[in-house]
């Protein structure tokens, strides 16, 4: 497990202990990685979190169409592993979180320890005001360094 | 009433029983539930149909007949949960005072009608 802020870890590492989910990543709206667990290459991670963030944009446009409030989570059955996305409120904004997990443990574990990490996320989280986004001439170093907090390497 | 109502109903009479909930064994999601305030439907749906989902696995790997009743006690008082048809469990929570003999034939009853 990974993170690029400290105080994400304890919230995760609980999370991951309890739901024995497989993979799992969190990341803002925009699908900036936050935190990793699982994956193994940084290809992956940038991946999944580009179509995560497009998935919860795309359903919560779908919402709006329908006149209601966001769904609060997507769940996609598999065979032999499946997938849970939901945006959820932080004290630093609006952030996804993608978990993958298998027949070892339940869509009902998984959300309630979820739901859990959420509530520990936003315990956590520092007061301080939100850093600005990075400039666009600042955003492959960024990227890069965001990346390489994250794999180790 | 529907079926699952009519049981959960049957159930959540015994006394001492501070709710009743079907839940699916293999998601651990609540299908249906009769519960007093402050009972977590969710929590002991998502848990039990764990605890049940491994002992059924616990039990065809060990080459026994699966478990008909399951019955988890703690200070606070118990959990009770019955395997129904269909991937489904019967669950009851009940006190310490709860008069476990009677919860566990209510129980065990029920999760028979509903196959």
């Amino acid at each position: 497990m990974r993170a690029l802020e400290p105080w994400v870890e304890r919230p995760l590492q609980s999370f991951l202990a309890e739901s024995a989910a497989r993979l799992t990543l969190l990341m803002t709206a925009s699908g900036q990685v936050v935190a990793q667990h699982g994956f193994s290459r940084s290809l992956d991670v940038m991946t999944a979190a580009a179509l995560g963030a497009g998935i919860v944009a795309s359903t919560e446009e779908l919402a709006r169409l329908m006149g209601g409030a966001r769904f609060e989570a997507l769940v996609h059955h598999g065979a032999h592993q499946s997938c849970l996305l939901s945006a959820f409120a932080t004290p630093r904004g609006r952030w996804i979180g993608l978990v993958v997990f298998g027949p070892e443990t339940s869509v009902g574990i998984v959300q309630l320890f979820f739901e859990r990490m959420v509530g520990d996320l936003g315990a956590a989280a520092p007061r301080e005001p939100v850093a600005a986004p990075a400039l666009a001439e600042d955003f492959e170093h960024e990227l890069n360094a965001s990346l390489k907090a994250l794999f180790g390497r | 009433m529907t079926p699952a109502a009519m049981v959960l109903d049957r159930v959540t009479r015994v006394p001492g029983v501070r709710g009743a909930l079907l839940a699916s064994a293999e998601d651990g999601l609540v299908v249906a539930e009769q519960l007093m305030d402050g009972v977590d439907g969710r929590a002991a749906a998502a848990l039990t149909g764990a605890l049940v989902g491994r002992l059924l696995r616990t039990a065809g790997a060990a080459g026994l007949e699966p478990p008909q009743f399951v019955h988890l006690r703690a200070d606070g008082g118990s959990l009770l949960a019955a395997p129904a048809a269909d991937g489904l469990v019967l669950i009851a929570v009940a006190g310490p005072e709860a008069n476990i003999g009677l919860a566990r034939l209510e129980l065990l009853d029920a999760a028979g009608q509903l196959g």
